[in-house]
């Protein structure tokens, strides 16, 4: 018979197919033509928008609400994508609570931000849906580029590069392209095929060849890259993952992200594995999005336990109400120690206090590391260092996103960082032929 | 791609969208970032003669009447023209014409009412490189009542006169502009076309007090406890100005004569709406006083994308498309029928139609206990007020009965072709 939320250790299917299905359906629901022009009309079309600023990819925000609210969705898209080529993306995965809402005027006004992410996506899905892609190639300049990783970065690059009339190569470690866009945002954020849907779209440009399985370091050299082409850019993100020590063994032992990965692979999450109890450990964004997956999935109880306070979390207000809502619990100022079978001990670090909690999966959450990185480049904070540009201590290597200096790990972030580099490679590339 | 370009009487410009005479053309600061923004044409700020500058009064100079969530809706002046003096204005113009030689510039003038003043400034601004002069016949107040302005607009007679001395001193290709507080539109454009000139534009500034302060009873905007009326413009004035815009396309006298449209022109929509109904281009002012020059990218990419799907590969192609189905109210076909009906998926239950039908109109919709609006088709006149207050965009559509369907409301079947000429009811039709 179907097993429930309280069957004991770990197991799949916990929930039925259909609650499933609804639980992982958009966390917001497309806006339909009436809501979009409401939204749209309240924006008050602000000089220097504080919210374009906010943009990491600086779209003009209150330029596309316009285009919306004159009946020219299709117009709007193009000036998102004119900036940020992934704007179907990053208007489902952008915290824009922390972002372009927060400086939203209106949110200053009335608490109520213009609705910038969701117009955004009702510009973006609907040139999308239709096909076209609103962009050709400049004519071919004889240069080739070689990009490394598919993730938002990369792409971003990539098209740039493309648009710009180079011949463009992406190599990528996985067997599927787009970075965390296919393999670590939430899946009720980025739903069906979407990742891989927006790639198609973005690669219909022409020009770019993308080899999966290719791995830098591991087969691929940069001496043999650089030889190969006119100029690298590196958008490896970040796969190698803190490890923590704990005494004692756990059967339940697992890595967020590598569980998130498993997730997102899953057509309908009905074989994805989740324990009755489970502790999430740490404060970002993975461990909210692990934790209120793991919630999705059906499991009883959900801990994220962090080791410091509520203000030191990077996760968003946003997103902690999010984890909340769907009954996430969540432990400020606890440090894990040991572990045991189907439990997890914390000392409390303001009182001293030994916690035990149940535990038949436990996820590590606590950050991403680089690897892979060339060793002749210069590292600096743990990641690849960069100037404004996105170029490397090396000439001719450039990266950018969550792999280099700069900014944060966001998708939005590596979309402009890459579509930066791009720029300067062009303009280095033509003013060097 | 569609082509935005426009050739207005010879005048090349990059796109339809000109700023109109006013603040936003008043200083060669101004105009260059008008141009960086992508405007394809100015009409200069209105210079007046050589000699003392003018003065404007040092209060506010402007009011406003706004719709819901503050948005302008009109906006209200009492501005006079440019306080700059003449040298620097022309100075101004040849240094940015020459900067921008592939935008139309043109000079807007008012000077008294002689043929002298005319000549001179005419001769002064000759060596600008400015492509045109639009003669300001509409301001409507302050320079009114020095007999300059609206004085001379609502005369016929003399608009012809000064466009004839304009004609005879210059080169200029000139248009003239149009004052709006006036009866009949009709007069003074053919004024203006038997005087020689090459185009008109309009409308100027509709004569208005915006409101009244409430607590010192003083109309605004007030300068030291005193108002006076000023000119009104922005979008509530559009209707009225398209009108006038069809009046002189429709009149036979002037079909022919170009038109600058100008009025309310918010969004490249409007200015759709004015290029179907006869004008040539569109100029702008208030919208880019509430907005910034920004906006003129929205009207070309709304344009560009607008031409795109409609097949149209020029911008003269669209004017006066309008103007053949612009007709006198004894023309329109009292035979056609149609029905107000209401889509209850898109339908929020506001009741707004309801109400307005049964406290106002013809007590044509019905509601049920559960909140469902539907209409009666034996009451409804198509009056359309229910698609007008409607809060939800196609929520509530007109559908037109078929030839030999029955109207439930009259019991008579639908007919062809009829109007009031020849309709039983009308006694003047059946004496002659
Ligand atoms: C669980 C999770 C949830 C997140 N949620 C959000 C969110 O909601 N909103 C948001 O804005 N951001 C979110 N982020 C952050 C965001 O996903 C990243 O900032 C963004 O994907 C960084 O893009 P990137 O292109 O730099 O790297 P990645 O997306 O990591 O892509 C790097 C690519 O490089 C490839 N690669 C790595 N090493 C090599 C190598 N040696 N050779 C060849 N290829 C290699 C990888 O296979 C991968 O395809 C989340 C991150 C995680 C982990
Ligand atoms: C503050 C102000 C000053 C104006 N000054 C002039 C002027 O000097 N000369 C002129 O021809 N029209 C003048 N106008 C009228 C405008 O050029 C234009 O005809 C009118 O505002 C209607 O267009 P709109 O609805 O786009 O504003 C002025 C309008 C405003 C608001
Ligand atoms: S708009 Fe400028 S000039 Fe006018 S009142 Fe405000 S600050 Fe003064």
């Amino acid at each position: 018979m179907s097993q429930t939320s309280y069957a004991p250790g770990i197991s799949a299917g916990r929930i039925s197919a259909d609650t499933i299905l609804d639980n992982f359906a958009d966390l917001h629901p497309p806006l339909t033509d009436h809501e979009a022009l409401v939204a749209a009309d309240r924006c008050y079309f602000c000089y220097d928008a504080p919210c374009v600023t906010a943009c990491p990819t600086a779209i003009d925000i209150p330029l596309f609400i316009r285009q919306i609210a004159t009946g020219t969705p299709e117009s709007a898209a193009q000036t998102i994508f004119d900036q940020n080529i992934l704007g179907g993306m990053c208007a489902r995965v952008c915290p824009t609570e922390t972002l372009c809402e927060q400086a939203c005027v209106r949110e200053k006004a009335e608490g109520k931000p213009i609705l910038i992410g969701q117009l955004q996506r009702y510009a973006t899905d609907r040139v999308m849906a239709s096909g076209v892609h609103p962009y050709l190639r400049a004519p071919d300049t004889g240069k080739s580029v070689a990009v490394i990783g598919a993730g938002p970065a990369g792409l971003a690059c990539a098209h740039r590069l493309a648009m710009h009339g180079h011949a463009v190569v992406i190599y990528d470690a996985n067997k599927k392209a787009g970075g965390l866009n296919e393999f670590g945002i939430a899946a009720y954020k980025s739903t069906h095929s979407f990742a891989q849907d927006e790639i198609d779209w973005l690669l219909s440009i022409g020009g770019i060849t993308i080899h999966t399985d290719r791995s830098l370091g591991r087969g691929l050299t940069l001496a043999q890259l650089q030889d190969d082409h006119d100029a690298v850019f590196l958008g490896i993100g970040l796969s190698g993952v803190n490890t923590l020590a704990l005494d004692g063994d756990h059967a339940g032992l697992c890595n967020a992200v590598d569980w998130i990965a498993s997730l997102r692979q899953s057509d309908d999450k009905t074989d994805i594995a989740v324990g009755r109890n489970v502790v999430v450990i740490g404060g970002g964004m993975t461990a909210v999005d692990a934790a209120v997956q793991s919630k999705l999935l059906g499991a009883d109880t959900v801990t994220i336990a962090y080791r410091r306070g509520r203000e030191n979390m990077s996760a968003s207000m946003f997103e902690l109400d999010l984890a909340a809502s769907k009954g996430v619990r969540i432990l400020y100022h606890v440090t894990p120690t040991s572990v045991d079978d189907g439990s997890i001990t914390f000392t409390h670090s303001e009182t001293g206090e030994e916690i035990n909690l149940p535990a038949d999966q436990i996820m590590r959450a606590i950050g991403q590391t680089l690897e892979n990185a060339p060793e002749t480049l210069a590292i600096s904070g743990g990641k690849i260092k960069t100037d404004d540009h996105g170029r490397t201590s090396i000439s001719g290597i450039w990266a950018g996103g969550d792999c280099a200096t700069g900014g944060d790990d966001l998708t939005v972030t590596a979309v402009a960082e890459g579509r930066d580099a791009a720029e300067d490679i062009h303009a280095s590339l033509m003013g060097k032929g | 791609m569609a082509d935005l370009t426009t050739d207005f009487i010879g005048i090349k410009s990059p796109n339809p969208f000109w700023l109109a005479s006013a603040p936003p053309t008043d200083k060669e600061y101004n105009v260059r970032r008008a141009f960086e923004a992508g405007w394809g044409g100015v009409v200069w700020k209105t210079l007046g003669e050589a000699g003392p500058p003018i003065v404007n009064v040092n209060g506010p100079r402007y009011g406003a009447i706004y719709g819901a969530d503050r948005r302008l809706l009109g906006l209200n002046n009492i501005e006079l023209i440019t306080d700059r003096p003449l040298d620097i204005n022309i100075e101004e113009i040849t240094r940015v014409k020459k900067d921008f030689p592939d935008r139309a510039m043109i000079v807007s003038l008012m000077v008294p009412c002689e043929e002298g003043p005319w000549k001179d400034i005419l001769r002064q601004i000759e060596d600008t490189g400015a492509d045109g002069v639009e003669l300001n016949f509409g301001c409507p107040h302050g320079m009114a009542e020095r007999g300059m302005g609206s004085a001379v607009g609502q005369v016929p007679e003399y608009i012809e006169m000064v466009t004839a001395w304009v004609k005879k001193h210059s080169d200029f290709p000139c248009i003239v502009k149009l004052t709006p507080n006036i009866n009949d539109i009709r007069y003074p454009a053919r004024a203006a076309k038997a005087g020689g000139a090459d185009a008109v534009s309009l409308i100027n500034t509709i004569n208005s007090i915006t409101s009244v302060n409430l607590d010192t009873l003083t109309p605004e905007p007030t300068i030291d406890g005193w108002g006076a009326h000023g000119g009104y413009c922005g979008p509530a004035v559009k209707p009225i100005a398209l009108n006038m815009v069809a009046e002189i396309a429709r009149d036979q006298d002037t079909s022919d004569l170009p038109v600058s449209g100008i009025g309310g022109v918010t969004t490249w929509r409007d200015a759709v709406e004015f290029l179907a109904l006869g004008a040539g281009n569109v100029q702008v002012c208030t919208a880019a006083m509430t907005y910034g020059f920004k906006i003129v990218q929205e009207m070309i990419s709304g344009l560009n994308q607008y031409m795109d799907e409609k097949g149209i590969a020029s911008v003269s192609d669209i004017v006066g498309q309008a103007v053949p189905k612009a007709k006198d109210w004894q023309d329109l076909n009292l035979n056609y029928v149609t029905k107000a009906e209401i889509n209850q998926d898109l339908c929020i239950k506001c009741g707004r139609c309801y109400i307005s039908c049964e406290d106002t109109s013809h007590q044509a919709i019905a509601v049920s206990e559960d909140r469902v609006f539907t209409v009666k088709d034996q009451d409804c006149v198509a009056c359309n007020l229910c698609v007008n207050v409607c809060p939800v965009e196609g929520c509530i559509t007109m559908r037109q009965l078929p030839l030999g369907a029955t109207d439930e409301r009259t019991g008579k079947k639908v007919e062809e072709y009829g109007n009031w000429t020849t309709h039983p009811n009308n006694t003047a039709a059946n004496c002659s």
